[in-house]
């Protein structure tokens, strides 16, 4: 297991060069660098002026000796500043990170409490009319675009009933509410299915068969047996979907105005400001491959035939 | 028992044939539709009167019309070439390149597949949208750009899939037989390699046109993706967002479309992939 834990941490080193080294490339590529954004590029600037800033920024160095400074700069927790508001990149991301981190959060366990009982639900029940129904609502589901999942939830809940606002003040229940619902549902859509087909492959397993027949009763084959063995998968693929869910904030938030990183990041975009896309783009990816890793580990550790070190001819 | 099941089977398979038919029945009239659009359309999409503006749906406009007076069905079904139009463009080019990258690197092997696959290793440790929006707001908007973003992030699955596909062939007896008897590379890989493992790759690209059409949708309500005036379901629906307090058909009948389209999508790729492979499931 410790071997493990290490050799999965050495993997980490070259994807977190090829992340950085990738969002740093496309920045350049994007053909606009502090100069340009200082001084416009019209030419109303003298050339000498342009060089001499150049080089005071560390611009005229070859890309990779750049790339290295950059990669430094972000380690020690500095990401430049902004094109539009002249602050601290890394600043403003961190103090809009918590807000994105509580939502991802909420839809998280909204989605388990949705999808997890009803995906049990269809699985027992499966070719049922249950089951037909849920997997009905599962594909609408699917097949909804979150933004008009937003839109909609607005219309009801803030124009028609006025229960809730349209558009988030500050981080409370209320305005995280809609936000939440709309990304617990897309979530729970895909979840559900993937939960029944957990259960359904445990309860299709020999031993269900053989304890049937000796007469235990079903609802104790499937509270003591199937669920605790397929609970792994079940909670391996809910923390692979956190994926989808930290890009798919982004459209929420500016939708619902909740003020995260996803917001910052559409904001950012809009108006060109490289350096906050930058910082997005980065640090999003590290917090997913983080998250990835601790799946797996957790993964490794919670089981038994590899926490203990059975091999498959043990 | 045996008979049983046997039976079942048939049934099962008859049923999902009708399903094909109706499902793709239902697809390529989206598409005829999409590609006659403005024939069918019973206005101009973009002819504006500002006289009869945000009308509700009545007889005459049957999705009402938006703040320029246009004629929302006729917008929404002008949209539909735009929509539907530009992800199967995206789906064809995803799936070209994740099959060419696949099977060149399950063909190749060695210090070539170990670099390609990296790559696409790194482009799946960015979650989901998060990159293409990036490269979307690099390139700046425009409906082009979306696509690429979308591509750029979407080939790599397609190459995995190539790649274990071409892996397992490349063992084969015939395949032996067939380098044996001296065909070219070439020849190997069009004659041989893609007929065999084409089937896979292109039920998983029917699963995804949803999808992309989705995401595709996403980035144009963003802004990043095609502008108004043209009329693109997604970025129709942002447009009007202001309206919806007072006019929601405005908003809404676009995201209807969206999600339509999408469905009938979905439940083709769901009955392919149940027709391909009729165990499964």
């Amino acid at each position: 297991m410790k071997k493990y834990v290490l050799h999965r941490l050495l993997q980490l080193i070259p994807v977190l060069i090829g992340i950085t080294f990738l969002s740093f490339a496309m920045m350049r590529a994007a053909g606009s660098d502090a100069i340009t954004e200082l001084y416009g590029d019209k030419g109303a600037v003298s050339q000498e002026i342009i060089d001499a800033k150049r080089a005071e920024l560390g611009l005229d160095k070859p890309f990779l000796v750049q790339y290295l400074a950059w990669v430094g700069g972000m380690m020690r927790g500095d990401m430049g500043v902004s094109y539009i508001s002249g602050k601290d990149v890394f600043q403003t991301f961190i103090s809009k990170l918590p807000a994105t981190l509580l939502l991802t959060g909420l839809s998280v366990v909204m989605t388990v409490v949705i999808s997890i009982p009803l995906g049990v639900l269809t699985a027992v029940r499966h070719d049922k009319l249950t089951d037909y129904v849920l997997r009905f609502f599962s594909f609408v589901g699917n097949s909804l675009p979150n933004f008009f999942v937003a839109l909609l939830l607005m219309q009801i809940f803030s124009i028609k009933l006025r229960i809730l606002p349209v558009i988030s003040k500050g981080l409370s229940i209320q305005s995280a509410m809609l936000p939440t619902l709309t990304l617990a549902i897309a979530m729970s859509a895909k979840y559900m299915r993937q939960v029944r087909a957990a259960v359904l492959e445990e309860l299709n397993k020999d031993y269900v068969i053989g304890a049937k027949a000796r007469g235990v009763r079903s609802s104790v084959i499937l509270w003591k047996s199937v669920l605790k063995s397929s609970m792994l998968t079940i909670i391996t693929l809910l923390a692979l979907s956190i994926g989808s869910l930290l890009g798919g904030t982004a459209i929420i938030e500016s939708i619902f105005m909740w003020d995260g990183v996803g917001k910052l990041a559409v904001d950012a975009i809009t108006m060109r400001d490289y350096p906050m896309i930058q910082a997005y783009v980065v640090w999003m990816a590290i917090i997913y491959v983080l998250v990835n890793l601790i799946t797996d580990l957790l993964y490794h550790a919670l089981d038994p035939r590899i926490r203990l070190g059975v091999r498959a001819d043990a | 028992m045996r008979e049983v099941t046997i039976r079942k089977q048939k049934i099962k398979k008859g049923s999902v044939k009708i399903r094909l038919i109706v499902f793709g029945t239902l697809a390529a009239l989206l598409i005829v539709c999409s590609l006659f659009s403005e024939y069918l359309a019973p206005y101009d999409p973009y002819l504006q009167n500002l006289s009869i503006a945000k009308q509700p749906p009545s007889a005459e406009h049957l999705l009402g019309t938006d703040r320029y007076g246009r004629d929302m069905l006729s917008r929404v079904i002008v949209g539909s070439r735009t929509s539907i139009f530009s992800t199967l463009l995206l789906v064809a080019i995803i799936t070209a390149l994740g099959t060419a990258v696949g099977v060149v690197c399950g063909w190749y092997g060695k210090a070539l597949d170990t670099v390609l696959m990296r790559i696409s290793d790194l482009f799946l440790a960015f979650p989901g949208l998060v990159f293409a929006l990036a490269v979307a707001g690099v390139l700046g908007g425009g409906l082009q750009n979306a696509i690429i973003a979308l591509a750029v992030i979407s080939w790599p699955k397609y190459a995995r899939i190539a790649r274990s596909q071409t892996l397992a062939r490349k063992e084969t007896v015939w395949m032996k037989a067939a380098k044996l008897s001296g065909s070219s590379t070439g020849k190997i890989i069009f004659k041989h390699i893609l007929p065999n493992i084409i089937g896979p790759i292109l039920v998983t690209s029917m699963l995804d046109i949803g999808t992309m059409m989705m995401e595709l949708a996403a980035l144009s309500f963003l802004g990043l993706g095609a502008k108004p005036p043209i009329a693109e379901w997604g970025s129709m629906m942002s447009d009007t967002r202001s309206l919806m307090t007072t006019s929601p058909w405005i908003t809404f009948s676009p995201g209807i479309a969206i999600f339509l389209s999408v469905m009938i999508f979905n439940l083709l790729g769901d009955t392919i992939r149940d027709y391909a492979d009729p165990k499964g499931r």
